[in-house]
């Protein structure tokens, strides 16, 4: 008997707020069991000793992009063909090279900060932005790809949040991608997940970080 | 009219290698253009065909392709390296991407500023006796098949053992205490196709050595 997912992490965005979004966009209730000392990291049964873990359909899975692609599947937000996949793939693996530079940003030493911050706007501006919205309108339509909703627009919604909350001039250029923001911050699951009190996660602060670096020992 | 794969990358192995080593296993001849100056890169930014200004570029089935993840899986979908259901996928992502994060770690050595290189080698010495190889090792141990996942070859153990090799280049002694990888590795490299890939003479890239590296910097554009 299948029961709701049970997300294993710390209480933060960090590497599972994606799986968050995509979960709740996907309408599917879930569970936080949230870590709170290194203890219980080392407490985890599994085969890699790590987080983000999700237990789900009598798996017990790690690394992100395995359960990212396997929630996607399941609630059909992957595309309809194998081609569509790698459009959507290739889409999501931009956006996770972008979304990695702003998630590791905090942990960038301070004399360091100002030129990463200067690296990410750039890259913003003049790569990645650019390349979805050219996506957006190379075909007119709504989504990224086939004309319908997929993992693709979920994640780079997320991360337009994550532009906005740096700096939210890094969006205006782009007409199609703050479309694309509206769009799918008014479907009832999605918007449901970004009001307050729900389980999406807020910025981090000094104190967020100083919980990773105690759970996880860096 | 579907020609060969064409691959765009420079003449090293960086992250097109495991690519070539997907292809090359699943039976299928492909195509190479090296980039040599960066003014080839330049032009294919220029001309549209780098989503993201970057490489690795793969042109297959009338796609341009960018993204190593998204061409393996592509690649491996097509070739039917990739599970029979969405549980196996998800098991095969799992340990795809547990081997990419220790691939990723020995990939970048030589950008490792000398002055840290031997404290990352030891790191890299660790994480791989200690976390990553007694996983795969356990994972094969549990369930006794030959290979990874739904006792069949899948995208999962092709990365592995490609895996293994780069393993072994960094220091042999480190795959000693771990007979079903060895096992694993063995079974593998005689597969009619990754035997041929094996060779001397077919597409499979060396490591790097200061003139590749100079030369990927170059290209590169990397300080």
């Amino acid at each position: 008997m299948a029961g709701k997912p049970k997300l294993h992490y710390f209480d933060a965005r960090g590497r599972m707020e994606a799986i968050r979004w995509l979960l709740a966009a996907a309408g599917v209730e879930f569970e936080e069991k949230l870590l709170e000392s290194s203890e219980d990291l080392d407490k985890l049964r599994h085969v890699f000793q790590q987080v983000p873990m999700v237990e789900i359909d009598g798996m017990k899975l790690v690394q992100t992009r395995a359960i990212l692609n396997y929630i996607a599947t399941k609630y059909d937000l992957y595309g309809k063909d194998m081609k569509e996949r790698a459009l959507t793939d290739m889409y999501t693996e931009g956006v996770a090279d972008l979304g990695e530079m702003i998630l590791l940003l905090p942990q960038c030493p301070p004399d360091q900060k100002n030129a990463k911050l200067t690296l990410i706007r750039e890259r913003t501006t003049n790569r990645y932005l650019p390349a979805c919205e050219k996506v957006l309108k190379s075909h007119g339509q709504d989504h990224m790809v086939g004309n319908k909703l997929s993992k693709a627009d979920i994640h780079l919604v997320e991360l337009l949040y994550y532009v906005e909350e740096l700096d939210s001039s890094l969006l205006a250029n782009f007409p199609l991608l703050k479309g694309l923001k509206t769009k799918v911050s008014n479907l009832p699951a999605v918007k449901k997940f970004l009001q307050p009190g729900s389980q999406r996660k807020p910025l981090g602060t000094e104190k967020t970080l100083e919980q990773a670096r105690k759970i996880f020992k860096f | 009219m579907a020609g060969k794969p064409k691959l765009h990358y420079f003449n090293g192995r960086g992250r097109m290698e495991c690519i070539r080593w997907l292809l090359a296993a699943a039976g299928v001849e492909f195509e190479e253009k090296f980039i040599e100056q960066p003014e080839d890169l330049d032009k294919l930014k220029s001309d549209g065909s780098l989503m993201f200004q970057q490489v690795p570029l793969v042109e297959i089935d009338g796609m341009k392709l960018v993204q190593t993840r998204a061409i393996l899986n592509y690649v491996a979908t097509k070739y039917n390296l990739y599970g029979k259901d969405m549980k196996e996928r998800a098991l095969i992502d799992m340990y795809s991407e547990g081997v990419a994060d220790l691939g990723d770690m020995i990939m970048l050595l030589p950008l490792c500023p000398p002055d840290q290189k031997d404290a990352k080698i030891a790191q890299i010495k660790e994480t791989t006796t200690n976390r990553y190889l007694p996983a795969f090792e356990k994972v094969l141990k549990s369930h006794g098949q030959d290979y990874l996942v739904g006792n069949k070859l899948s995208k999962a153990d092709i990365h592995l053992v490609e895996l293994l090799y780069y393993v072994e280049e960094v220091d042999p002694s480190l795959l000693a205490n771990f007979p079903l990888l060895k096992g694993l590795k063995t079974r593998v490299s005689n597969l009619p196709a990754v035997k041929k890939f094996l060779q001397p003479g077919s597409q499979r890239k060396p490591p790097m050595d200061e003139k590749n590296l100079e030369e990927a910097k170059r290209i590169f554009r990397i300080k």
